[in-house]
């Protein structure tokens, strides 16, 4: 694939021009609401993802130039999807004429297959749309090509947003996306929805993209590039159950995205600064997300064996429904932890101990907490969950102390300035003030001796 | 194959790292030697019997190795492969699948996988 200048323009947002372009901005919606649609039946055509990704970016290129000469055809929708068939056949003649004679000597029978590539361009698009996913997200591919890849061909963003988005060059991202698409091609991933024995692994991987996606948004709340992509993982995570058979996982999925992206606003409103749930104001939390999300966690949590994220949506709604911190099920959330902690991730049993202390039995916790010392060495959050949970037993000395052990690791960032402010709300440190009186007393001592 | 259908399948090699510490010696302990070619010759029949077998060797272990390299004319040989790797290149197969898909498939079965790595590369297609 080249890199495409004409992708400013396309789905610029309108930044690049200050004047209202109405065909532009047609443009980029469609290009928003049906690239994919538009890669995926092109990839079968072509059977090669550089080529399908070309001729859809051209595609939309010739959209712009058309419609502003001749203004908006009736189906836009239809104008793009013939364009780009037309356009693809035109590519797959010109790229077979070498072997046309052949071809022909031997019964047409590329030919042939030519008609049945074009005849059902439109048949399969459910499948075509999975088959796409699937493809961008296949294991061989390193994770952050997968999300990249992901965004801007399942997604449709264009390279320019998911770079903003992912805070990197577009130079960078789009040698990622041509490193991926040079891959798919070379090393022939298929272009196919895994067979049955492979479905669940491959749909985990899908999950797990879906998830990092979301995550890199999470990470920024009040960043509305961030935000874009929290909101493309909830849709992929919509479509993934609407495309999917039966249950898959999906569900558990887009439920915990739901609930964690419905307390958006009151983490927001933080203004990026860490604002603990207990902290948040819960009036801001989205209760139609909520409300979305508890039907998902109960089919989630039917399978057998319940998936990770079905498991973190189930605590996530816990949470969500608690109208005050006050109100939170604590032990529930405990025993849910209990469960997700048995495959041995100890950030995962880090949240374990603090639930166990917050459903009241605090000495367990703590005795928790530092059994994973050792497993979690430099994890600044570890003494931060000792310091939070002494501050609570009103031992303020304990705390102050954990507090310092923490910021002795913690980053440059919201959770350092949030250790900071904790540790200041203990007010004055006793001990502190007793060593300046010390060293005041020393200092009259010295001087009065050097008199 | 149908005369008249394209071959569609694609080269891959299998290239087996593995720590050849551990690989018993034919002459001190054959009975040892025996038990871990076994899977081997078993994995080499399955894949002549699918039809995918375009070839493979084991190596002779790395100490045999001899590193040759030029440069501005000048020919340098040096004893060994170039780190002191803990996991050394012992043998490749080369097979022909339909897919990346397919390939990993087989790569899983390769008794490498199990104790050692397989990295699976697709083969250049150079028209001349």
């Amino acid at each position: 694939m080249s890199a495409d200048p004409r992708e400013g323009r396309i789905g610029g947002d309108g930044q690049t021009s200050a004047r209202r372009d109405p065909v532009a901005d047609r443009v980029a919606a469609l290009h928003r609401a049906h690239y994919g649609a538009l890669v995926a039946p092109l990839v079968r055509m072509l059977e090669n993802f550089a080529a399908a990704e070309d001729v859809a970016q051209e595609t939309f290129a010739r959209a712009l130039v058309a419609w502003r000469r001749d203004g908006l055809p009736d189906q836009p929708r239809a104008w793009l999807f013939r364009t780009a068939k037309n356009h693809a056949l035109d590519r797959r003649r010109r790229a077979g004429r070498w072997r046309a004679r052949e071809a022909a000597l031997r019964g047409s029978a590329d030919a042939q297959r030519d008609v049945a590539g074009a005849d059902d361009f439109w048949g399969r698009a459910d499948d075509d749309a999975l088959r796409l996913i699937f493809t961008c997200c296949h294991p061989s591919l390193s994770e952050e090509a997968r999300v990249a890849l992901t965004l801007r061909t399942v997604c449709g963003l264009t390279s320019e947003q998911v770079a903003r988005a992912f805070l990197i060059q577009t130079g960078t991202l789009r040698q990622r996306l041509v490193r991926a698409q040079r891959k798919i091609d070379a090393a022939k991933i298929p272009y196919v929805v895994p067979g049955d024995s492979d479905l669940s692994e491959r749909t985990s991987a899908v999950l797990r993209t879906v998830y990092l996606l979301f995550n890199e948004g999470y990470a920024r709340p009040g960043d509305p590039e961030a935000r874009r992509l929290c909101e493309e993982a909830i849709r992929l995570g919509r479509r993934l159950i609407a495309l999917l058979p039966g249950p898959s996982g999906a569900e558990g999925l887009l439920a915990l995205l739901l609930l964690q992206h419905a307390r958006y606003e009151a983490r927001a409103a933080a203004g990026g600064e860490l604002v603990t749930l207990e902290a948040q104001d819960r009036t801001l939390w989205d209760r139609v997300a909520i409300d979305e999300a508890r039907p998902l966690v109960e089919v989630a949590l039917r399978a057998r064996p319940p998936l990770p994220f079905a498991i973190e949506a189930a605590i996530a709604a816990l949470h969500a429904h608690a109208t005050r911190p006050e109100d939170t099920d604590w032990p529930q959330i405990a025993a849910l932890y209990a469960v997700l902690a048995v495959d041995g991730n100890p950030v995962v049993a880090l949240n374990h101990a603090i639930a166990v202390a917050m459903a009241g039995d605090v000495a367990g916790g703590l005795a928790r907490l530092e059994q994973l010392a050792p497993q979690l060495p430099h994890y600044h959050l570890l003494p931060a969950a000792r310091a939070d949970l002494w501050r609570r037993q009103g031992a303020p000395e304990k705390a102050r102390r954990a507090y310092r052990e923490a910021l002795a690791l913690a980053p440059d960032g919201p959770d350092r300035r949030f250790l900071e402010r904790r540790l200041r709300a203990l007010g004055p440190d006793p001990e502190e003030k007793w060593e300046k009186d010390l060293r005041a007393v020393d200092e009259t001592g010295a001087r009065s001796s050097s008199r | 194959m149908n005369p008249i259908e394209e071959d569609h399948t694609m080269n891959y090699i299998f290239l087996l790292y593995g720590d050849e510490a551990n690989d018993p010696d034919p002459q001190a302990d054959p009975e040892a030697f025996a038990a871990m070619m076994a899977p081997w010759e078993e994995y080499t029949r399955a894949l002549t019997e699918a039809g995918v077998m375009r070839g493979g060797d084991a190596l002779q272990p790395s100490t045999t190795a001899t590193v040759v390299t030029r440069r501005d004319g000048r020919v340098l040989h040096t004893d060994g492969p170039f780190a002191a790797s803990k996991e050394q290149l012992g043998g490749y197969y080369l097979v022909a699948c339909d897919n990346l898909d397919e390939a990993l498939k087989w790569a899983a079965k390769c008794p490498a996988a199990a104790d050692g790595r397989v990295e699976v590369r697709p083969i250049a297609e150079m028209e001349f």
